[in-house]
């Protein structure tokens, strides 16, 4: 700090086109990492449509597509192929900019929907709907919001001491998962057998039967919310900082936070009624895609493209790629890669004495 | 004298604990205030409700004749910046990326980046002598170097009145010094009004025009630091015995304090 110069001192030209470059630099990696990981998804959907135990070349997957197909093929991609595909795009994409959202919120990278039993409570309440309640299609979704609503709920009246301590969050939520769990557990148990099989995909979480009707209207309320997100992310910045600063930045913390959270509990909900609680998803992408596009944003869009590209993969892995031709629901999958991530992240998560 | 900030009668503390009782301040405009008091006595409390950080529970903190909780936080946020005590950085921000965040309250929907806020982050750099740093990482500087990067974003939101809780914390004997150098360049270059707690009550004596001594929730006196500090004020607001003397660099006061070991000194 040898000659502080304060105002419009010479050579503030020069250095305003360093910080306009380096403005420039962040944004064009944004933009490079969004638009490598959007040809990733358009490459993994149409892999899985050409893959099955109907024979279907690429070709004629493509042909089904651009509307020239036969009738066969016609049948196996619009039917079979291209819901299951598109689900994994849209569940994949809520959870992990749900996770995106509560970790940059919550400036946690532990803070994740499945982590702190939001993910859970919208599966029971599910689960409660189907089983007990005996709704179906969009009754189902309603069911997960509120459920996920009420955990993130008693979450943030449990761990609120006139602001929000990351870690405390982290642990209540932990508690409250394992509470979810047990009850999930139980509804199932005592449920009939024909019915508890159908209830399983809401605790491992696969999209292997979804039709159009449903991820008509869950898709319908994603995109709905993805536009809401890109209304709240000017925020994102300053939430990323402590309380106090971002008071000070003139954004009031505690009700921001608040609301990028239903924001975020809504997302989990809708992945949720749509395909299960995929594990980890919502855990994993916001870290991968933050480190891709790098220097501390929160990566919204990224976050949400990686969690669709990491859906479809895990699910075309459980189908194809599993030694002595099992195929597996796709939560398995995730589970089987976020487990040791969770792992890694608390190992090496308080070295720096942080919780952010 | 006037005063753009105001505190009347205000109120403050947590959980219904009362930390600030009752306190009237005029902060005067385009000078430097310090708030000097024993450990908890609610300086940086007093920061916090002066900032609109922490809502008053009775009384009201006074901006350009509006009580500052009835104003928007952005509008107050172009006003009033706050340093606070212990700021935390996002996980792998840069230094250009971080002190541009302190051009949020001037981005509106319409309004969003532009070469001009370019310009004062660029200008806001350099007046902190991190323009080298911009594209480093914040959490790879060193505590020198960090704090640096905080006060640079507090320029770049460009606000009339800054408030500092501690800002000479974990500082060197140098960087404390080139931080309140720092701090009285944008007080008489730009007319900015200052407020910060320290510590150190001689380096307060020396920066401050103003200086507000606290104990106890209260302000004990206030005034010229000349004026006001006085061994008997040290004693009251401290309960601590001193010697008060003049700076021989600043010529303002000097206060020596006496423990109970090594007062050799002939008239100590």
């Amino acid at each position: 700090m040898t000659t502080p110069v304060i105002g419009d001192g010479p050579g503030t030209t020069d250095a305003a086109s360093i910080v306009a470059e380096g403005r420039h630099r962040r944004r064009r990696r944004a933009v490079t990492v969004t638009a490598v990981l959007a040809a990733l998804i358009v490459v993994a959907v149409v892999v899985s449509l050409s893959l099955g135990a109907t024979g279907l070349g690429l070709g004629d997957a493509l042909a089904a597509l651009v509307g020239r197909g036969d009738r066969l093929s016609d049948f196996v991609v619009f039917r079979l192929r291209l819901p299951r595909a598109t689900t994994a795009v849209l569940a994949g994409a809520a959870f992990g900019l749900a996770g995106s959202l509560f970790q940059s919120t919550l400036r946690n990278p532990l803070a994740s929907p499945d982590i702190l039993g939001v993910t859970a409570g919208a599966s029971f309440a599910a689960v409660f709907a189907t089983l007990i309640l005996r709704v179906d299609g969009p009754g189902i979704a309603v069911a997960a919001f509120a459920g996920a609503l009420i955990v993130a709920a008693l979450m943030w009246a449990l761990a609120w001491r006139g602001g929000l301590v990351g870690y405390r969050f982290v642990l209540i939520g932990v508690a409250l998962a394992a509470l979810v769990q047990a009850a999930l557990g139980y509804l199932i148990t005592r449920a009939d057998v024909r019915d508890a099989s159908r209830a399983l995909v809401w605790t491992v979480g696969g999209i292997g039967d979804t039709s159009w009707p449903a991820i008509g209207v869950v898709g319908v309320a994603i995109l709905g919310l993805l536009i809401v997100v890109a209304g709240v992310s000017r925020r994102m910045p300053v939430l990323q900082l402590d309380d106090d600063s971002a008071r000070s930045l003139g954004v009031d913390a505690g009700r921001a936070r608040a609301g990028v959270i239903v924001l975020g509990v809504a997302l989990v909900a809708a992945g949720t009624a749509l395909a299960g609680p995929v594990a980890f998803v919502a855990l994993v992408s916001a870290p991968i895609a933050r480190s891709l596009v790098r220097g501390g944003a929160s990566a919204l869009a990224a976050s949400a493209l990686v969690g669709s590209l990491v859906v479809l993969v895990a699910d075309l892995v459980g189908q194809y790629a599993l030694p002595g031709g099992i195929s597996v629901p796709v939560g398995i999958v995730t589970g089987l890669i976020g487990a040791p991530y969770l792992l890694w992240l608390i190992a090496t998560g308080n070295r720096k004495g942080s919780d952010g | 004298m006037t005063a753009r900030l105001r505190a009347e009668g205000i109120t403050l503390g947590y959980d219904g604990r009362t930390i600030v009782d009752d306190l009237h301040l005029d902060v005067p405009d385009a000078a430097i205030t310090a708030i000097v008091g024993p450990n908890a006595c609610g300086k940086s409390t007093l920061v916090r409700g002066l900032g609109r950080l922490l809502k008053p529970s009775a009384g009201r903190v006074m901006l350009d004749g509006r009580d500052l909780n009835q104003i928007a936080p952005r509008e107050v946020a172009r006003t009033i910046a706050v340093l606070p005590q212990q700021p935390v950085a996002p996980d792998g921000v840069t230094v250009a990326d971080l002190v541009s965040r302190g051009r949020h309250p001037h981005q509106g929907w319409f309004r969003s980046r532009s070469s001009d806020d370019d310009r004062i982050v660029a200008d806001a750099l350099a007046a902190t002598a991190t323009l080298g740093l911009a594209d480093r990482r914040v959490e790879e500087l060193s505590g020198g170097q960090r704090q640096r990067v905080w006060i640079a974003m507090v320029l770049a939101q460009r606000s009339d009145i800054v408030l500092l809780d501690e800002p000479t914390t974990f500082l060197d004997a140098t960087h404390q010094l080139e931080l309140l150098d720092l701090l009285t360049d944008l007080n008489r270059d730009r007319g900015a009004t200052i407020v910060m707690v320290l510590h150190d009550l001689n380096l307060a004596a020396r920066y401050a025009d103003h200086l507000v001594v606290m104990s106890a929730g209260r302000i004990v006196t206030s005034g010229s630091p000349t004026k006001v500090l006085t061994a008997s004020t040290i004693s009251d607001a401290f309960d601590l015995d001193s010697v008060v003397t003049v700076d021989p660099v600043a010529g303002t006061p000097l206060i020596v304090p006496i423990g109970r070991h090594h007062r050799s000194a002939p008239g100590a």
